[in-house]
C-alpha cells in the first residue's frame, strides 16, 4: 500500500498527480474464502479490516451488490458520540469512540475526524432531569459529559435561539466534548484501502441471491457471479438484513424504515459544533465544505425505497428554524433517504445464529455510523472466535427471548 | 407523500392525517400462560419485514380515528388496497414477501 504523506503529495505534484496508485483493486472472485462478508458499507469493511489485522484471517471477501459505502454509509449525518444511557450500550459506543480517536493515523487516511462536541438540548424540566441522569451515567462509565446552563449554551452557540420567548425555550443541554463528526465516505474508503492492502477481496457489483447450507452449517453464498464457497458468512446488510435472513428462513426482530437527511447550500463557517434536540426533533451540524447537514426522523411505515415522505422533511425544517431563526432563508441543496433497520429496543444485534458459521451485525437503526470501528472490531472477534466479544455479548439476538433488552430509545431516539 | 383511502370515511386523504401502526393481522395469544419464551418473543418483537407486499395497520388519526388495513408495496410504496378491520385482503402478500 502506498503511504500517504505531505512528502508524497509534493512528490506526486512533480508528475501532475497522474501516477497515484489505485486505492483498491477489483479482483475476480476466488472459489473459496474463509469468511464472506455480505455488505460493503463501512461496518462490513471495518469487520474485514479487523479480521485481517487482529485475527490473521486474510482470505476474506466483502461482497457488495452496489459500490463500496453507497448505502447508509453515504447517507448518514456523520455524527460520532458515545453518551448513551445504559452500561452495555455506552461501553460499546465508547469502545468505538476510542478507536475513532486513533483511526486516521492507523489507516493512514484522512477521515476528517473532528471532535467538535455534541450538544443535546433540553427544553422541559423532564428533558433536564433526563440529561442529568444520562450525564451522570456517562461519567460513572468513564465517558466525558457535562450539564450546561442556558447561558453556557448561548455562549457556545450564539445563533441558537435561547430566548424565553421561544416556542420551546432552551433550559440547558448535555455536552460531550469528545464527540464530533467524521467524513463518512472517507471512513468507507479508508477501511477499504487498508483491508485491500491486507489481502481482502472487495467484490463490488456482486449481489448475494442465496446462502447455501448443509447439515445446519453454511457452505457459501450464491451470487450473480456464481457460487462462492465460504467457511463463515457474516451479514452486515443494514436495511436489507431481513432480506438476507429470509434466505435461510430466519426472522429478525427488525423493521426497515426510510430515514431522511438533507444538506443546505454551502455557507461560511457559522456553526462549529453539533446541536441536537430530542424535543423539537432536529439536529444540525456544518460540514467542512460549509453546508448545513440536517437529519430528519424516520417515516413511520416500512420502506425499502431509500426515500421518505415530504411531511417528515417539513417537520424537521420547522424544528431547525425554531432553534435557528437565522437559517430561515438558507436554501436546501439535496435531500435523500436511507433504509435503517430498527430494533424494538433501539440497540443493535451483533450475534451468532442457530446456523453454524452464520453471523449478523444489524439493527443499528438510526445510529450505526458512530459505531463503525467499534462494531467492526467486536464483530470481527465474534466471527474469528465463533464466540461473542465481551462487549458484543449483551447484543445477542437471544435477548428478545430472555427479555434482557437494552432500552436506548432515550439516547438514540433522535440523536442519530 | 402517500394518498391514502380511508375505508371508513370513504375518502382519499393526505398521509399527514394518518399514522402507521405496523404489521396487520397480529393476533394476541388466547393462552398467554401456556406460551414459551420463544413464542412470546415472536408475538412481541418479531415482525414480517418484507421487501415487497406488506399488510399493515394504519390509524386515521386526524379523521375518523379508526384503525384500518392497507396492502402496500414497501419498495414502490404503491398502495394496492385498503380494507376495514376484521376483513381479509384480496391482494395477498406471498410468504416470501415478494410482490
Amino acid at each position: 500500500m502506498q503511504q500517504y504523506s505531505g512528502f508524497g503529495l509534493f512528490k506526486h505534484s512533480l508528475t501532475y498527480h497522474e501516477n497515484w496508485q489505485r486505492v483498491w483493486s477489483n479482483p475476480i472472485p476466488k472459489k473459496h474464502y474463509d469468511v464472506v462478508i455480505i455488505g460493503g458499507g463501512a461496518h462490513g469493511l471495518a469487520t474485514a479490516y479487523y479480521l485481517a489485522k487482529e485475527h490473521g484471517i486474510t482470505n476474506i471477501a466483502v461482497v457488495e451488490k452496489g459500490y463500496l459505502g453507497g448505502g447508509n454509509t453515504a447517507r448518514n449525518t456523520t455524527i460520532v458520540r458515545s453518551n448513551y444511557l445504559w452500561d452495555e450500550a455506552s461501553h460499546l459506543y465508547e469502545h468505538s469512540l476510542k478507536l475513532w480517536e486513533g483511526l486516521a493515523q492507523e489507516l493512514n487516511y484522512n477521515l476528517m475526524f473532528s471532535q467538535r462536541g455534541v450538544l443535546n438540548l433540553g427544553h422541559t424540566l423532564q428533558d433536564m432531569r433526563d440529561i442529568e441522569r444520562r450525564v451522570n451515567a456517562n461519567r460513572l462509565n468513564g465517558i466525558d459529559g457535562e450539564v450546561l446552563t442556558t447561558a453556557q449554551v448561548q455562549e457556545m452557540v450564539p445563533i441558537l435561539d435561547c430566548s424565553k420567548g421561544a416556542r420551546y425555550p432552551v433550559m440547558g443541554a448535555s455536552w460531550q466534548a469528545r464527540a464530533g463528526t467524521a467524513r463518512h465516505d472517507a471512513v468507507a474508503w479508508g477501511f477499504a484501502r487498508a483491508a485491500d492492502a491486507l489481502g481482502v477481496d472487495l467484490l463490488q457489483q456482486t449481489e448475494v441471491t442465496g446462502i447455501r447450507r448443509k447439515d445446519g452449517a453454511v457452505e457459501g453464498v450464491e451470487t450473480n457471479r456464481g457460487f462462492i464457497s465460504a467457511g463463515k458468512v457474516a451479514c452486515v446488510a443494514a436495511g436489507n438484513s431481513s432480506v438476507i435472513a429470509k434466505m435461510v428462513g430466519m426472522e429478525l426482530p427488525l423493521e426497515s424504515h426510510p430515514l431522511q437527511a438533507m444538506v443546505s447550500e454551502p455557507l461560511k463557517p457559522i456553526l462549529d459544533t453539533v446541536v441536537m434536540s430530542n424535543h423539537v426533533h432536529g439536529y444540525v451540524s456544518q460540514s467542512d465544505k460549509g453546508d448545513l447537514v440536517i437529519g430528519a426522523g424516520i417515516d413511520g411505515y416500512l420502506g425499502y425505497g431509500q426515500r421518505g415522505s415530504f411531511n417528515v422533511v417539513e417537520h424537521t425544517i420547522a424544528a431547525i428554524i425554531e432553534m435557528f431563526p437565522v437559517f430561515s432563508r438558507v436554501r436546501l441543496n439535496r435531500a435523500w433517504g436511507g433504509i435503517v433497520d430498527t430494533c424494538p429496543d433501539a440497540c443493535p444485534i451483533i450475534s451468532k445464529t442457530h446456523i453454524k458459521g452464520l453471523y449478523f451485525n444489524c439493527g443499528w437503526g438510526t445510529g450505526g455510523f458512530k459505531a463503525t470501528p467499534g462494531a467492526g472490531h467486536v464483530f470481527a472477534h465474534t466471527i474469528a472466535h465463533d464466540d461473542p466479544h465481551p462487549l458484543a455479548k449483551p447484543f445477542s439476538i437471544d435477548r428478545f427471548t430472555s427479555g434482557e433488552l437494552i432500552d436506548e430509545h432515550g439516547a438514540a431516539g433522535v440523536a442519530h | 407523500m402517500l394518498l391514502i383511502h380511508c375505508p371508513y370515511c370513504e375518502e382519499s386523504r393526505e398521509e399527514e392525517e394518518f399514522s402507521s401502526a405496523g404489521q396487520a393481522h397480529i393476533e394476541r395469544p388466547l393462552n398467554p400462560d401456556e406460551l414459551s419464551d420463544e413464542q412470546w418473543a415472536r408475538y412481541l418483537f418479531f415482525r414480517k419485514n418484507p421487501r415487497g407486499l406488506h399488510h399493515e395497520m394504519w390509524l386515521h388519526a386526524h379523521g375518523c380515528r379508526k384503525y384500518f388495513n392497507i396492502t402496500r408495496n414497501t419498495v414502490t410504496y404503491q398502495i394496492m388496497e385498503t380494507y376495514k378491520m376484521g376483513q381479509q385482503p384480496s391482494v395477498i402478500a406471498s410468504e416470501e414477501g415478494q410482490s
